[in-house]
């Protein structure tokens, strides 16, 4: 299969469309949080307060970059491991959320989450950083700075490559090969 | 009496710990090209092909292989003969350290309390093992070990009578709960025996060695290809998606221990395995 380009934001009737197994090129905005970035939305939520973005239709991405040279949009920004935000995630994708980009496993609730809200899970190669660098053009911090490579930053791609491991139907890719 | 001048040391250090970031291991690259003509499948062929690019973009634009530019790892062999001016040994490696994740615009990825998490914004401390020999000899092995590979590592205090066949179950059981985390095509470190700790840092020795090269002990380079060949039969493949290439090596090291217990421990790297060995 060839790989398929797809734009952000994403709409539940995109993600219902999408397969898993089906690599995709991302275009468009997408979010960087990790750990600790999620462990302060999460205290955004539950005291009530406000998001440093709306989260309807977006996606984020689970990373935290080396720091840019001068002259240079980013450094290395390779995917971490996603199952640490497992139990941070149903907060989010009740807000809107609709794409997630990582690596390795999720939990059984995390994927039913995902069916539930017609989002997707997509993976990206961890240990890329370079080569996902290179299709990133722009980089905005938009909150959380002092939390150096755990800020939030608004990202905007150009075909950024990854694959769609988990899916609104309950596919999920990591099962599908272990089972044959 | 031999006399290293502790800014050499820094120097060095500063050195390693950029260049190891920034350039694949050649033997790295050459197993990614040889599994690539193996797999079977569209997807593990271009995660492949994608590794290899993500090196060669890495080398030319000098950007790290990986965001996660690790935790430093060193293990310093010091003979006794050799004498240090201008310092302490330990602060001139931590300042190397420093100096090299500043000036490489590598990622700071280290919290000082690990319960509170403010992150020291310079990558120190780096963990540092010496160990004494005689004569004027003076090596530092250096690694940066990523934690998404770090944190499917595992212990196991197994009995006697579990033997050979305990270890590879252990083993095996470690590797598939880890299955896509530690970002596969892994290195698989293993430390057999000792105690508890020497077993651990055994394992994260074994991760120095040169890639796929076997211990020298008949025995143990015969368990390292039994557990290769098993660990690539699980199927795991290229980041967890399926495919030949779980593992690209196993390097077991082993140590005597004690007559009521056969410890293990699993220390698992990532494809980007970067380690040099510093010579002065």
């Amino acid at each position: 299969m060839d790989k398929i380009k797809i734009n952000t934001p994403l709409t539940e009737s995109i993600c219902r469309k999408l397969e898993a197994g089906t690599e995709v090129l991302i275009t468009g905005t997408i979010y960087t949080a990790r750990d600790a970035a999620h462990m302060r939305l999460l205290n955004l939520i539950q005291t009530g307060e406000s998001l440093p973005f709306d989260l309807e239709g977006q996606i984020i991405y689970y990373a935290g970059p080396s720091p840019a040279r001068p002259g240079e949009v980013i450094g290395a920004c390779g995917p971490t491991t996603s199952y640490r935000m497992d139990d941070l995630t149903e907060p989010l994708l009740r807000l809107g959320l609709k794409g997630m980009i990582g690596k390795g496993q999720r939990s059984p609730n995390v994927i039913k989450q995902i069916q539930t809200h017609g989002a997707i899970y997509f993976t990206a190669i961890g240990g890329a950083g370079a080569l996902i660098a290179s299709r990133i053009i722009k980089s905005t911090p938009v909150a959380f700075s002092e939390l150096g490579a755990e800020a939030i930053l608004k990202l905007e791609v150009v075909d950024f490559p990854a694959i769609v491991t988990i899916d609104t139907h309950g596919q999920n890719l990591y099962d599908h090969h272990t089972k044959n | 009496m031999r006399t290293i001048n502790v800014n050499d040391v820094k120097a060095a250090v500063s050195h390693a710990c950029i260049e190891m970031n920034y350039e694949i291991d050649p033997k790295v690259l050459a197993a990614f090209k040889r599994q690539r003509s193996l797999e079977n499948s569209k997807l593990s062929v271009n995660i492949l092909s994608d590794l290899i690019e993500n090196a060669a973009i890495a080398e030319t634009y000098k950007a790290p292989l990986c965001q996660d530019t690790g935790m430093i790892v060193a293990f310093v062999r010091l003979g006794q003969d050799v004498h240090f001016e201008g310092g302490s040994i330990e602060n001139a490696i931590q300042e190397g350290i420093r100096i090299g994740y500043a000036s490489g615009y590598l990622r700071k990825s280290v919290v000082e309390d690990p319960l509170i998490r403010l992150n020291t914004g310079d990558n120190t401390p780096g963990v540092i093992y010496y160990e004494m020999t005689e004569g004027e000899c003076f090596e530092i092995e250096i690694a940066a070990k990523g934690f998404g590979s770090e944190n499917m590592s595992k212990s196991m205090m197994l009995k006697p009578s579990d033997g050979e066949e305990g270890v590879v179950a252990f083993v095996l059981e470690t590797v598939t709960k880890a299955g896509p985390n530690p970002c596969p095509p892994i290195i698989v470190g293993i430390g057999i025996g000792g105690t508890l700790d020497k077993a651990a840092q055994i394992s994260k020795k074994a991760l120095f060695r040169n890639l796929g090269e076997p211990h020298t002990a008949k025995h143990i380079a015969d368990l390292e290809q039994l557990l290769l060949k098993r660990i690539n039969e699980l199927g795991i493949g290229p980041q967890g998606l399926g495919g030949l290439t779980t593992a690209l090596a196993v390097h077991i090291e082993v140590f005597p221990t004690h007559i009521a217990g056969l410890p293990v421990v699993v220390n698992i790297n990532c494809h980007a395995s970067r380690h040099q060995k510093i010579v002065l």
